[in-house]
């Protein structure tokens, strides 16, 4: 009797790629298996607590890499349980980029209208709804009020959160105890578990080979609970098909490590990384100039001194997303929370530089710390220009890990070209001519210095587009040259968006499922396309069905 | 003593006492070390914690070459990078951490960790370092939480429009 274990369909990760690809692959029938490296974690795990082992360090993955880091969700759920929540769509010019390439990247089958309905299955699904001024916190009216007296606009992001349940906590990145995040622990996998999908947390896909029937094995170890660099066991799962979801950090990875097994690679595997253009700017608020110039106070007789209170991203600016200007010239400025810990370190004291002092240690940044009640932090999501590259992959999983748990060393290289590294000194001039004006603030862009740029949103790293030179999927997600493996997360995205991108991975993972699920049929998998949302409603479903057909091959 | 060194140069405090060698003194208030950086350091959890004698001497290897390059007489009752004036560990530092030096990930590690202690108390939980007064939490001014632990803020909003939205927005509120 074989001892081999077989499934229909292997997904690896449980953010929103992996998800919603297990929840319409086992509604529509197939036997569905998800791997998750990190563990799964409940509500009441959700902790307030900078421990190093609390849920804040437990679930999510800082790797450092060559000029570029990334920090991703690393837990059931993925980056959804652990992101901010913001839902905007990408706005139009994003789909007709070109890069330093010189010709259209994204799939001439994708464009923001085509995009429309898959969008409007995820907004239905989670839901994502918009927030009016009394839900935006003190930070956010901050940035809208700051934005308005430099002549600018200034929005209200749309947002998966409860905020009837929301509490202001600001411990988003730990996980959302209150339940007010609209994580895929809610919709999604929940509905992929009652069709019968098994997730098996702490499981880490190494790579993956062939099986003599035209499948594919997937190897994966077993990560203990407490120290993510221990191994406690491994094995295989045989699938005839595989989902692979695990992150712009990490699907790359595990395909450039089954290269010796599965045969080259699409040259496009591991290159094209984008870090969403992003990149922060860390203000000290003069809190008597906010209520002289801006007109603002709040309880206790304080003008702001609130960056503790709040929950993310609230109050984007968007004059800058104008499909008239040039490209590399486009970006949004989103008010943001970044906790303490991760990336304080990275602020700049903003008058060290002139001083000769250091500028992110030493005396002028502890005074800078204890004004950090006052800091207001703002968020730039620019176009960069696909630089990424990834090396060879470490030994296991994608990245060397350092400590029990969270940091890790990859193999990312990152080397900014002009064209980035322009588009952000517009981005940092423009945050600058809104804070410092009439001395509201002074402020300063993170340094790069010490663990190159910061990406909480990863990439492109093995993208969807038309041309087999530079992408490595087609449009329907499957990798080129490996008929049966698809990929669903953010490395699908073919560029950086400009705008948060949960959204768009997600839709546009909604939009493989058809062609994934004829995949699985020619495969002999029992499986149909047409679940409804989650929650079992229809209306998305019903305006996506035209469309199916378009979606399949053949 | 040349950990603790190195964390008041990330971030520097007052003496413990008029003999103390390792913080420099260098800025008011309690900097990195009484915030309990080389605890946080010696937390199996950080993945460094046997890594620290190594690091010291390299440091203090760092140190008589830099001493050596300036000139400096450095006290032999203490270890070379303790010896050095916190201008001097400063720079130094600055050289370990920048862009290109081949040790840079550890050094920059250390800073991370030091950093921590500081702006979170990584060693302990939260709640325990607020009650205990801990001197990073209280000089980044951390609101205390509710009874339960858990934070919640009921008031957070000015609670009034100001700006004008753009124009080319959903009614969602998505750009266009």
């Amino acid at each position: 009797m074989s001892s081999v274990e077989r499934t229909d369909v292997l997904v690896v990760g449980s953010g929103f790629g992996g998800a919603i690809a297990a929840y319409h692959l086992a509604a529509g029938g197939a036997r569905v298996v998800v791997l998750e490296r990190g563990p799964w974690l409940e509500s009441r795990e959700f902790e307030h607590d900078f421990k190093l082992g609390s849920s804040y360090t437990r679930i999510f993955d800082f790797v450092v890499g060559d000029g570029m880091s990334v920090l991703g969700g690393n837990c059931v759920g993925g980056g959804s349980v652990v992101y901010f929540a913001a839902m905007p769509r990408a706005p139009r010019f994003v789909f007709d980029r070109q890069g330093s390439i010189g010709r259209r990247i994204w799939p001439k089958g994708i464009s923001r209208d085509t995009l429309e309905p898959w969008y409007d299955r995820v907004a239905e699904a989670l839901p994502v709804t918009g927030q009016d001024w009394n839900e935006v916190t003190y930070a956010g009216g901050l940035w809208a009020a700051a934005c308005a007296h430099a002549g600018l606009t200034a929005n209200p992001v749309p947002v998966a959160v409860d905020n009837d349940k929301c509490t202001n906590c600001n411990w988003m990145m730990a996980g959302c105890r209150f339940d007010a995040k609209r994580s895929l622990l809610f919709n999604y996998l929940p509905a992929a578990l009652a069709h019968g999908a098994e997730i098996r947390p702490l499981h880490e896909v190494q790579r993956l080979t062939r099986t003599d029937d035209g499948g594919y094995r997937v190897h994966y170890n077993v990560i203990d609970d407490e120290d993510y660099r221990i191994h406690t066991a491994s094995g295989t799962i045989d699938a005839k098909i595989v989902v692979l979801a695990a992150g712009a950090g990490a699907t790359p990875v595990i395909l450039q490590r089954s290269e010796a097994d599965l045969g080259k690679m699409p040259h496009a595997v591991g290159r094209y990384f984008s870090g969403n253009g992003e990149r922060l700017n860390t203000a000290v608020i003069d809190e008597d100039r906010v209520r002289e110039v801006l007109g603002l106070s709040r309880e206790g007789g304080l003008a702001y001194a609130a960056n503790q209170i709040g929950r993310g991203p609230v109050v984007a600016n968007w004059d800058r997303l104008d499909g008239d200007l040039p490209e590399f010239s486009r970006f949004s400025l989103e008010q943001l929370y970044f906790p303490p810990g991760l990336g304080t370190i990275l602020a700049q004291a903003p008058d060290a530089e002139d001083a000769g002092a250091p500028t992110w240690f030493g005396v002028r940044k502890k005074e800078m710390l204890r004004r950090w009640q006052s800091w207001l932090t703002i968020f730039i999501m620019s176009e960069d220009d696909n630089e990424g590259v990834f090396g060879p992959p470490p030994a296991t999983g994608n990245a060397m890990r350092i400590s029990q748990q969270m940091l890790g060393r990859g193999n990312l290289r990152y080397s900014p070209t002009l064209n980035t590294a322009r588009g952000w000194a517009e981005a940092d001039a423009a945050v600058r001519e809104i804070l410092e004006r009439d001395g509201l603030a002074k402020v300063r862009p993170w340094t790069n210095d010490l663990v190159g740029a910061y990406t909480v949103h990863p990439l492109a790293s093995c993208r969807i587009g038309d041309d087999p030179a530079t992408s490595a999927l087609d449009d329907r997600h499957e990798l080129r040259g490996h008929p049966g493996i698809f990929v669903t997360d953010g490395s699908a995205v073919p560029t950086g968006l400009t705008v948060n991108p949960a959204m768009t991975i997600a839709a546009l993972a909604e939009r493989a499922m058809p062609a994934i699920v004829r995949a699985a049929q020619e495969r002999g998998i029992p499986v149909r396309y047409g679940a409804p949302a989650p929650d079992g409603a229809t209306s998305a479903r019903r305006a996506v069905e035209p469309l199916v057909p378009g979606m399949i091959r053949g | 003593m040349t950990l603790e060194a190195f964390a008041d140069t990330i971030v520097p405090g007052e003496r413990r006492s008029p003999d103390d060698r390792a913080v420099a003194g260098a800025a008011e208030g309690p900097g990195a070390v009484a915030a309990g950086a080389v605890e946080l350091l010696r937390t199996p959890a950080t993945g460094i914690h046997t890594d620290l004698p190594v690091l010291a001497d390299m440091l203090n290897e760092h140190a008589r070459a830099y001493a050596d390059q300036h000139g400096l007489t450095l006290d032999p009752g203490v270890p070379a990078f303790v010896a050095l004036a916190f201008e001097d560990r400063t720079a130094l530092v600055r050289s370990l951490v920048a862009p290109g030096h081949p040790e840079k990930d550890a050094w920059v590690l250390l800073a991370l960790f030091s950093n921590m202690a500081f702006d979170t108390a990584a060693h302990m939980h939260t709640r325990d370092a607020l009650a205990e007064g801990h001197p990073g939490l209280l000089a980044m001014g951390l609101m205390e939480p509710s009874p339960d632990g858990l934070w919640r803020f009921p008031a957070y909003s000015y609670g009034r429009r100001l700006a004008d939205v753009h124009p080319d927005t959903t009614p969602s509120g998505s750009p266009r």
